[in-house]
C-alpha cells in the first residue's frame, strides 16, 4: 500500500458543478485512463489543461485520440464557449483557458505562467473564483509545478481536491507539488480515479 | 486575500470605474477572468495588499496609471501570426477583392503593426496593394507609434520568416525589410497606403463602408456583451458581401450578429456578410455588466 493514498469523504456531500483537470508530461495516457470510462450521461462538464509544446502537435491529434476513447464529447473551445454537461473542453495549445463566469469559458494570450500556456493554475484559480466550493480539481502526472497553486485556490474556496498518487504517475513532480501545496482531499492511483468520479458525481 | 467572490468583484468594479472616470479608458467590460489575473500581477509587482490600495494610487498618481495601463492590455503579435490564416485569406477573400476597382481594409487592434505589414506584403504579392486603403487602429497610442515606424527586433526574423513561408509567401521576407544593427525596418512602400489612427472599440464609432475588417485576438479580451457591441459596430462598418476576419479561437457563434454572416473558414474564422440590415444602435458601452 502506498503511503500517499488517502480519501476524505466529508467533501463529497457538497453539490458539485464542474471538474477541472491539469496534466503535463505523460498526460495523454493518464487522461485517457480517467476520461474514457466516464459514461455518456456523466453529470458534470470537464475542463482540461494538458501542456503541449507550441506547434509540436496539431491539437486536432489530441482531440482525435481522446474522442476515439471517450464516450463524452471532447472539443477545443472557442473564446466565450458555453460550458455544457456532456462535454470535455481541452485548452487549445498556446492559449490560456479560463472560466469567465459560471457557464462560460474565456481564452487569453496573456503571458505564460510558470512557463506554461495554457496554465493549469489560471484555469483552476478562475474556476474557483466563479464556482467557489462547487468545483472538483484534479492534478495528474507532470514534470513541473503548475497546478499546485491552483489546487490550493480550490481548497481555500472549499472545493474538492484530488491528486494522482505520485507512485502511479509517469512523472511525479506535479502531483507531489500539488500534494505539498494543497493537502488534497483525496490521493488516488490512476486506475481508481474514474470509478471514484463516477460514484462521487452520481447525484 | 479577500474571501468572497462578490467582494473581489466589487473591488475590481471600483478600480475599473476609477480608471474610466479619471482617464477615460473603459476596461469595465473586459473579460474578467484574465483582467483579474493581470491586476493581481500588478498588486504583486508593487507589493500592495489589495485592489483598494491600487485605486488610491491610480487616482492620485498619473505616472502610476501609465505604468499599469501598459499591463492592462496585451500586445502579443508577430508577422504572419497563424500562417494558415493568410493562406486562407488568399483563397477565400483575395479573389473577390481582385474584382474591385478599390477597397478598404480596417485592421482593428493592430498593436505594434506586425500583422498589418504582413497583410500589406500579401496584398503586394497578389498585385492588390495599389487598390487598397488600409486603416490601422489601436486604443494604445504608444503601440500605434511603434506600428507607424515599422521597426522590429532582428531576433524575431527567424520566426517571422518561417511564418511567411508557411503562409504561402512567394518570395523571401527579406525582400520587404532592411536590416540595420539589431533591427529590421519595413520597406516604406508597404506603408504608403496605411492610415494609422487612435480608435477605441469600446467607446468609438464606425469606419464606414469597409470591404474587409481584420480584428484578430482582440475580442478575446472583452466580455460577451462588449463583444456583441463590437460585432454590431463591425456589421455597421461592413458593406454587403464584405469580409470579417477574427482570431482562430474567436467566434461569431455567440453573437446576435451571427445570422448576418456566412462562414467561409471555420478554423481560421473568416466570415462574409451576406445580409443587409439597418444600422444597429451603438450606445457607448452602457450595457456594462460583468457577464
Amino acid at each position: 500500500m502506498n503511503a500517499f493514498v488517502t480519501q476524505k469523504t466529508e467533501g463529497l456531500k457538497k453539490h458539485h458543478e464542474l471538474i477541472v483537470i491539469g496534466a503535463s508530461w505523460g498526460g495523454l495516457e493518464a487522461l485517457s485512463a480517467i476520461l474514457s470510462p466516464l459514461p455518456k450521461d456523466f453529470p458534470l462538464p470537464i475542463l482540461v489543461v494538458q501542456h503541449r509544446q507550441r506547434n509540436q502537435l496539431d491539437s486536432g491529434f489530441f482531440i482525435e485520440i481522446l474522442n476515439r476513447h471517450c464516450q463524452l464529447n471532447v472539443l477545443e473551445p472557442d473564446d466565450k464557449e458555453h460550458i455544457e454537461t456532456g462535454n470535455i473542453y481541452l485548452a487549445p495549445s498556446n492559449y490560456h483557458m479560463l472560466v469567465e463566469h459560471k457557464g462560460a469559458l474565456a481564452l487569453s494570450n496573456d503571458e505564460p505562467v510558470h512557463y506554461s500556456r495554457p496554465s493549469i493554475d489560471l484555469l483552476f484559480e478562475s474556476a474557483a473564483e466563479s464556482y467557489q466550493e462547487n468545483v472538483i480539481g484534479i492534478i495528474l502526472t507532470g514534470a513541473n509545478q503548475d497546478g499546485a497553486e491552483g489546487l490550493q485556490a480550490i481548497n481555500v474556496r472549499g472545493g474538492y481536491t484530488l491528486a494522482q498518487d505520485p507512485a502511479t504517475a509517469e512523472v511525479d513532480t506535479m502531483p507531489l507539488a500539488a500534494i505539498a501545496a494543497a493537502q488534497p482531499d483525496a490521493i488516488l492511483p490512476l486506475k481508481d480515479i474514474a470509478s471514484f468520479l463516477i460514484k462521487f458525481c452520481k447525484n | 486575500m479577500p474571501d468572497s467572490h462578490k467582494d473581489n468583484e466589487l473591488e475590481l468594479d471600483l478600480f475599473l470605474e476609477a480608471i474610466y472616470r479619471k482617464y477615460g479608458y473603459d476596461f469595465r467590460s473586459y473579460s474578467r477572468a484574465s483582467l483579474r489575473r493581470r491586476i493581481q500581477n500588478q498588486l504583486e509587482r508593487f507589493k500592495l495588499d489589495n485592489v483598494c490600495e491600487l485605486i488610491h494610487l491610480v487616482i492620485h498618481d498619473e505616472a502610476m496609471f501609465i505604468e499599469i495601463f501598459d499591463h492592462m492590455t496585451v500586445n502579443v503579435t508577430e508577422m504572419f501570426r497563424d500562417p494558415h490564416f493568410y493562406k486562407s485569406f488568399r483563397e477565400n477573400v483575395a479573389p473577390q477583392l481582385k474584382s474591385y476597382p478599390s477597397f478598404k481594409i480596417w485592421h482593428a487592434g493592430c498593436s505594434t503593426g506586425q500583422e498589418i505589414y504582413s497583410m500589406c506584403i500579401l496584398l503586394k504579392e497578389l498585385g492588390l496593394y495599389d487598390k487598397a486603403q488600409i486603416y490601422a487602429t489601436d486604443i494604445d497610442h504608444q503601440v500605434l507609434e511603434k506600428a507607424k515606424k515599422g521597426i522590429f527586433p532582428i531576433d524575431t526574423v527567424p520566426l517571422y520568416s518561417q511564418n511567411y513561408q508557411e503562409s504561402g509567401g512567394l518570395y523571401s521576407l527579406s525582400d520587404y525589410y532592411t536590416a540595420r544593427y539589431d533591427s529590421i525596418i519595413m520597406d516604406s512602400s508597404l506603408k504608403k497606403n496605411i492610415i494609422f489612427a487612435d480608435h477605441d472599440l469600446v467607446t468609438d464609432q464606425v469606419f464606414s463602408e469597409m470591404q474587409v475588417i481584420i480584428c484578430r485576438n482582440v475580442l478575446i479580451y472583452f466580455n460577451h456583451s462588449l463583444q456583441d457591441r463590437v460585432f454590431r459596430l463591425f456589421s455597421n462598418s461592413l458593406d454587403y458581401g464584405a469580409y470579417l476576419c477574427l482570431g482562430s479561437k474567436e467566434s461569431l457563434r455567440f453573437s446576435s450578429c451571427h445570422p448576418l454572416y456566412k462562414t467561409l473558414d471555420n478554423k481560421y474564422k473568416i466570415y462574409q456578410k451576406t445580409e443587409q440590415h439597418e444600422p444597429f444602435p451603438l450606445n457607448s458601452n452602457n450595457e456594462n455588466s460583468s457577464e
